[in-house]
């Protein structure tokens, strides 16, 4: 586990989903209409299409506090819009060597294509994401981030003589 | 209007019966929704998408001075519509509306009532910081080409060209054989009234083939599809018939003319049970009676040196062309219906049933084939060996019902092999044994022929045929032998082994081999078995999730005649109301560009499918046409320089959504 994660016994993990409407939606949809049953760690944002999905919804929500981000698009060649998600699974591919850089378990970004039939899969992804993110522990990219504010300052003020002597030296 | 200055939302939260407030703590939620910032009045109701809880809002948003309207209940896809017309009916831009699904993203997925009560609060928290960034839009309208165009010339598909046919519109009907008529054409007679199948088609193909407003294309298919709802560009490849249907006048005397004096190739219409010659019509009343040469076959066609005594018949009438070569056509729509039918199981994926190993075992249409009147047989029930059989098991579910093949039930099955059981009887006095997991006879008289059928004395025993084998080797003279079914009848609790002279296999109905293919290129969604998916199962069972493109008969799913009838009706209607209307009124979720951000780097321009953006070269900026524009998003991610951005999907309003889900009040 993270040595950052400190889960108490009642966390859970938050997961925000971006699920493009054609699909993905209707396929969570379907699953409501057909009662499956899964684990309410989700909260679905809906887009046209997974091409409308920009990484910086991606990188905002860990940022905000997500332990996983979940994209839902349509097949490769069943498109709505004939290839926007194949221009998503571009993102997704850059996306993940950033999220490595900065810390981020790989799994912790979840790419699935779930077609509008496919409502026993959005059961199935959503409650092995959890499953995955339950081992993973909690990201808390937020305190993270206040933790590393707090060591950049402090790395700030032992350089600080230094920094103003060079400053003085190119003034 | 009311949707500047300071923000005023209402919150809605709708009981949906106990849908969702069985579960989900609706009150909770809409004392916590009250407390959110900008909210200003917060309601629970029984049922929103209601009439009084539709007034409600309207008359909110008059009396509060409301400007942004939040509903948390179903889906969007199910009632966003609704909702933005209350909204519209208060006086408010319709577009000012957002909705938060709790039902079936909600209560109808989780058990645990505290959990999706906290998952909803989530959800309508983002969705009050979201509807803040709502805008006024206004929506585009765009004209509809009055043309339809009907995919399939089985009964549905020629319902359906009739009817709007008859309502006037020009129809083009677009049918892959060398005629129109389909399954129905092969059927004898159908349940459960027993009317002679060709008796009540084919004065619809030949209407079909009168009326002024159908164009009838047969031997051709559909290759590409462009364009959208109202104006669909369709091309249409018309396969060479190498005769010429403006000059043909059907007397077929070039077939009695052929140098093969005698059929020698499998006929497809009668599933290769008798033979036809290269120069053929499917069948006597084809649609139109124009014959197709094969060029598999045909001694011209391959090796050019042939007497032409077809070419030498048909004289002066010269219809005759062996020189044609496909066609490509482009139309234009407005509409389109697909009614391309179904396929049957293939009965040899069973191994069990020995159907292609044993003579005597047939398919279900095999029998249609043999019972009819004009079938390779003249209606006679005979062996291959040429015997009238003295007993015939009919195998009920072959390929149905069956986790190994199809889950689904077919359900015509049931009341065909009843119909066959009947028909055969009545033929050969045979004894006839049906084997049946479950006698399905739902639907109108069809319970009724079910009694009959029963009492006329036909063995029906309940249980699911495990084995078929040879009971007596096949005799040297030809003799066919009788072959053993083998079931556990379930009733007496025995195993049966009843040997027959005949078997036949009731095979399930399934989406047509390439419907994965037609899917695609109409851009439309299957279920999981494959069938085509209607937009919603009970409200819009002839719609599509693509706009302007409509479903009818056995390609949405497996069903009888009167069903694909009245589907194919229900689509002409929809296709009717939509041309009738004259336009269609776009969602505004364009994208646009905000130019004075548009660096020019044009890496927008090859990302649209709908090649909607262009690059104004005098002022080096990229610009998107909202008319070709379908408002997918993509350019929008993927402008390095964040400025082209995307009605009711904009940038502010999906980030307040993630803030919103992640900030815990």
């Amino acid at each position: 586990m993270d040595p950052h994660a400190q889960a108490s016994a009642d966390w859970r993990p938050r997961i925000v989903a971006f699920f493009c409407n054609w699909c993905t939606y209707t396929a969570a949809d379907l699953a409501g209409v057909s009662r499956l049953k899964y684990a309410p760690n989700t909260r679905v944002i809906r887009v046209m299409c997974s091409g409308r999905i920009d990484p910086q919804f991606v990188l905002d929500a860990f940022t905000r506090g997500a332990d996983g981000v979940l994209i839902g698009g349509c097949h490769p060649g069943d498109c709505h819009y004939s290839e926007g998600n194949m221009k998503l699974l571009r993102r997704v591919h850059l996306l993940r060597r950033l999220l490595g850089d900065m810390g981020i378990d790989e799994q912790r970004l979840r790419l699935e294509w779930i077609s509008a039939a496919e409502g026993e899969k959005v059961k199935t992804v959503v409650n092995d994401m959890v499953a995955t993110l339950q081992k993973l522990g909690p990201l808390a990219f937020p305190e993270r981030a206040a933790a590393w504010d707090l060591e950049m300052d402090e790395f700030e003020r032992a350089l600080a003589p230094a920094a103003a002597l060079e400053e003085v030296t190119h003034g | 209007m009311n949707s500047n200055g300071a923000i005023r939302i209402g919150f809605y939260i709708c009981h949906c019966g106990t849908n969702i407030a069985g579960v989900i703590d609706v009150d909770a939620v809409a004392a916590y929704a009250a407390s959110l910032p900008g909210v200003v009045l917060s309601r629970d109701y029984k049922y929103m998408c209601s009439d009084p809880g539709q007034d409600l809002i309207a008359q909110d948003i008059r009396e509060q001075g409301l400007n942004r309207i939040v509903v948390a209940s179903c889906s969007p896809l199910l009632h966003e519509r609704t909702f933005r017309g209350a909204v519209e009916r208060g006086g408010l831009n319709p577009f000012l509306v957002h909705m938060v699904n709790i039902r079936e993203h909600g209560s109808w997925v989780h058990e645990d009532g505290g959990l999706a009560t906290t998952k909803a609060m989530d959800l309508v928290r983002a969705a009050v910081r979201r509807v803040v960034h709502h805008i006024p839009l206004e929506r585009s309208r765009v004209p509809v080409h009055p043309d339809v165009l009907v995919v399939g010339g089985g009964i549905a598909g020629i319902h359906a060209a009739l009817t709007l046919a008859a309502a006037g519109k020009k129809v083009t009907l677009v049918e892959r054989e060398p005629s129109i008529g389909g399954h129905m054409a092969q059927f004898d007679k159908t349940f459960p009234t027993l009317d002679c199948a060709a008796c009540i088609l084919t004065p619809k193909m030949t209407a079909v083939k009168a009326h002024p407003n159908i164009t009838l294309w047969t031997y051709s298919e559909v290759t590409a599809v462009k364009g959208s709802v109202g104006n669909f560009t369709v091309t249409v490849k018309r396969k060479p018939r190498y005769i010429r249907e403006d000059l043909c006048v059907g007397c077929l005397e070039c077939i009695d003319a052929c140098i093969y004096k005698d059929g020698k190739f499998a006929d497809e219409f009668n599933l290769g049970l008798s033979k036809r010659k290269p120069i053929y019509v499917p069948f006597p009343q084809a649609v139109p009676a124009v014959p197709v040469v094969d060029p598999e076959h045909c001694v011209h066609l391959k090796t050019g040196k042939c007497k032409d005594l077809c070419v030498q018949i048909c004289a002066e009438r010269n219809a005759f062309d062996f020189d044609q070569q496909p066609e490509f056509i482009d139309i234009t729509v407005g509409a389109v219906i697909l009614a391309t039918g179904f396929t049957t199981f293939d009965a040899k994926r069973i191994p069990y049933y020995g159907y292609g190993v044993y003579p005597n075992v047939y398919t279900a249409l095999e029998a249609e084939r043999l019972v009819n009147a004009s079938g390779p047989t003249g209606g006679e029930i005979v062996l291959p060996d040429g015997r009238a059989p003295a007993s015939v098991a009919i195998v009920h579910c072959v390929g149905s019902r069956d986790a190994d093949y199809n889950r689904w039930c077919s359900r015509v099955c049931c009341m065909y092999s009843l119909k066959l059981a009947h028909l055969i009887q009545e033929h050969t006095k045979a004894e006839i044994y049906n084997f049946y997991i479950d006698m399905r006879s739902a639907g109108k008289s069809m319970e009724e022929f079910y009694n009959r059928v029963s009492e006329e004395g036909v063995h029906l025993i309940r249980g699911r045929v495990a084995d078929i084998y040879p009971e007596t080797a096949n005799g040297k003279d030809g003799h066919i032998g009788r072959v053993i079914v083998q079931a556990e009848d379930t009733l007496i609790g025995r195993i049966r082994k009843i040997p027959v002279d005949m078997v036949i296999l009731s095979v399930g109905l399934q989406p047509q081999d390439d419907a994965e293919d037609v899917r695609r290129m109409f851009n439309i969604s299957c279920s999981a078995g494959g069938f085509f998916l209607e937009r919603h199962p009970k409200l819009a069972p002839v719609n599509t999730f693509t706009d302007g493109i409509y479903l009818a008969g056995a390609c949405q799913g497996p069903k009888d005649i009167p069903d694909a009838v009245a589907q194919a009706g229900a689509a002409a209607a929809e296709a009717l109301a939509l041309i009738d209307a004259g336009f269609v009124e776009l969602e505004p979720n364009t994208a646009y560009v905000m130019e004075e951000e548009c660096s020019g780097c044009k890496s927008c321009i090859p990302l649209c499918p709908y090649s909607a953006i262009s690059f104004a070269e005098d002022v080096l900026k990229a610009t998107i046409n909202a008319v070709l524009c379908k408002g997918c998003g993509t350019c929008v991610a993927s402008c390095p320089s964040a400025s082209i951005r995307q009605h009711l999907f904009e940038d502010a309003q999906i980030f307040s959504e993630i803030e919103g889900l992640l900030t815990h009040a």
